[in-house]
């Protein structure tokens, strides 16, 4: 029997790397990508950096034409998908096309989360895509005001970028502080400083009272009664999972597309991976999240590859992500809420690293933050650490003089 | 070309250990084995150029300290995502404490 082959929906970094991987692993079935964008499966992250400051943004391609059509990974480009035939094994795409498939990977995603206002015209934009990313990146020069909504990484990293090009920057977050979610507050501080020593205005613990647009201008109205007025307002206040084609088939849904530690979801035949899925953590005893991160979806996009070839291999990756700003890069490995208490550790620079150690004494995250590349390599020994589970003793984690490598051979 | 020139001394990278190297307008990761042999490779990541020098060094490979780029250093192999592209390795000797590289 001929196989119907795999399918992946998604061409992302997640979907991408999906791709390829199979090949990596002898595959020799059709492997067919699915993406609703007009590029070749591309590299997010630089999208809110390198590409906001580059004078010729560039996508930055996982895979060029020539490694698809060598590799023969069909890439069905600018279509959706828009129904999964579970008993059929089959998905219809809005060209009206079905593709078959023996085993399905739904690697959708995530898209902006809405600011729920009405007000917002073309000059409240989100970022997601390259091409928003290039129509952002228009409005990014000396005697603009770009107003940003949502003090996260995307609105942070993108204000750095703007102000890099001469733009005036104001950043609106409703939160008491910015990085909130994930990043504590004494390297949030460190981050806060520095925009406002590069020029930033930011505003925190101020909700949005309404948004208007008046021709070429964005005036915001703040509770507190301050009006923010800009040529372009950038929304970035978190992204939400691409779950409708799973729903619509009856998969589970739980925040994100629900998987196992596997990547299977509601059906042994479909999988999930990447932005767009909940899975269990087994680092921290199954606790199910959804993670938004580029090494996320390129390990969950290599693993469900694996697991879609029978390999049965369960989720065992310590999350992971940075953030760069200015010459500054953020690093945290592990989730920091699984916590309750920190050790600090100096570096050279400026640079810091907070451990984060559960009641036990467990090693269950580590977030750094220094000029350039600082903080990465304790970062990653720390993430070994919390992969191994170790109880590092706290007065060596804060020693500078005590190696961290040291303490993975104990 | 077959230019030896001096990089640190022996002991200035621990075992298992890399350290930056630049010269003349380039940058090279100078890298000391386990088993205490030398290596030599480009000192920027081909990913997306970033200093090969600030990752971590366990046993036979270099992380870019970056994306997690990973390579052997004895030979310059990349080994997976989201690396592709080999990195290029030169001669190093010891002589008299110190490290030399032969830069081609």
């Amino acid at each position: 029997m001929m196989a119907k082959g795999m399918l992946i929906i998604g061409a992302g970094e997640c979907g991408g790397r999906a791709a390829l991987t199979l090949r990596d692993l002898g595959y020799d079935g059709p492997v067919t990508l699915v993406g609703d964008e007009p590029h070749l499966p591309y590299e997010r992250p630089p999208l809110s950096k390198d590409a906001m400051t580059s004078d010729a943004p560039a996508i930055k391609a996982i895979a060029s034409d020539e490694i698809l059509a060598e590799r023969s990974i069909r890439h069905i480009h600018s279509v959706q998908a828009v129904e999964i035939d579970r008993a059929a094994h089959g998905v219809r795409l809005s060209d009206g096309s079905v593709l078959p498939y023996d085993k399905l990977l739904l690697a959708t995603g995530s898209v902006p989360r809405r600011l729920p206002m009405p007000g917002l015209g073309p000059r409240c934009v989100y970022l997601r895509t390259f091409n928003d990313a290039l129509a952002i990146r228009a409005h990014l020069r000396a005697g603009n005001r770009i107003a940003i909504v949502g003090g996260g990484f995307i609105g942070l990293e993108l204000a750095a970028a703007a102000r890099g090009l001469g733009a005036a920057v104001t950043v609106i977050e409703a939160q008491p502080r910015i990085l909130m979610r994930g990043v504590p507050a004494e390297i949030a501080k460190i981050i806060h400083q520095t925009h406002e020593a590069e020029g930033v205005k930011i505003l925190c613990g101020d909700a949005i009272a309404a948004i208007a647009e008046d021709g070429a201008q964005v005036r915001i109205a703040l509770a507190g009664g301050q009006d923010i007025v800009a040529d372009l307002a950038v929304i970035g206040i978190g992204a939400v999972p691409v779950t409708g084609l799973a729903a619509e088939a009856g998969l589970t849904i739980d925040n994100g597309i629900a998987v196992d530690a596997a990547l299977r979801t509601s059906d042994p035949d479909i999988f999930a991976a990447g932005d767009c899925c909940s899975f269990p953590l087994a680092v921290y005893g199954g606790r199910r999240v959804r993670l938004e991160a580029w090494r996320n979806a390129q390990e969950q996009g290599a693993l469900a590859a694996r697991n879609m070839l029978g390999a049965g291999e369960a989720h065992a990756a310590v999350p992971w992500f940075w953030s760069d700003q200015y010459g500054l890069t953020l690093q945290i490995s592990g989730l920091s809420d699984e916590g309750s208490k920190v050790v600090r550790r100096d570096l050279d620079d400026g640079a810091f690293i907070l451990f984060h150690l559960a009641q036990d004494g467990r090693l269950v995250a580590a977030s750094g933050i220094g000029p350039g590349n600082s903080v990465a390599r304790d970062i990653r020994l720390a993430e070994m650490l919390i992969a191994r589970r170790a109880k590092p003793a706290p007065e060596a984690l804060g020693s500078q003089t005590i190696k961290l490598k040291s303490l993975l051979a104990a | 070309m077959s230019d030896w020139v001096e990089a640190c001394g022996a002991d200035d990278i621990d075992e298992e250990d890399v350290m930056r190297f630049d010269h003349d307008g380039r940058t090279f990761a100078i890298y000391r084995s386990p088993d205490d042999e030398y290596f030599a490779t480009d000192g920027l990541c081909s990913h997306e150029k970033v200093h090969l020098a600030d990752g971590l060094v366990m046993d036979n490979i270099i992380e870019c300290p970056k994306h997690n780029g990973r390579f052997n250093y004895k030979t310059g192999a990349a080994r997976g995502a989201p690396v592709c592209v080999n990195l290029r390795t030169y001669p190093v000797k010891l002589d008299a404490g110190k490290i030399l590289i032969q830069i081609g």
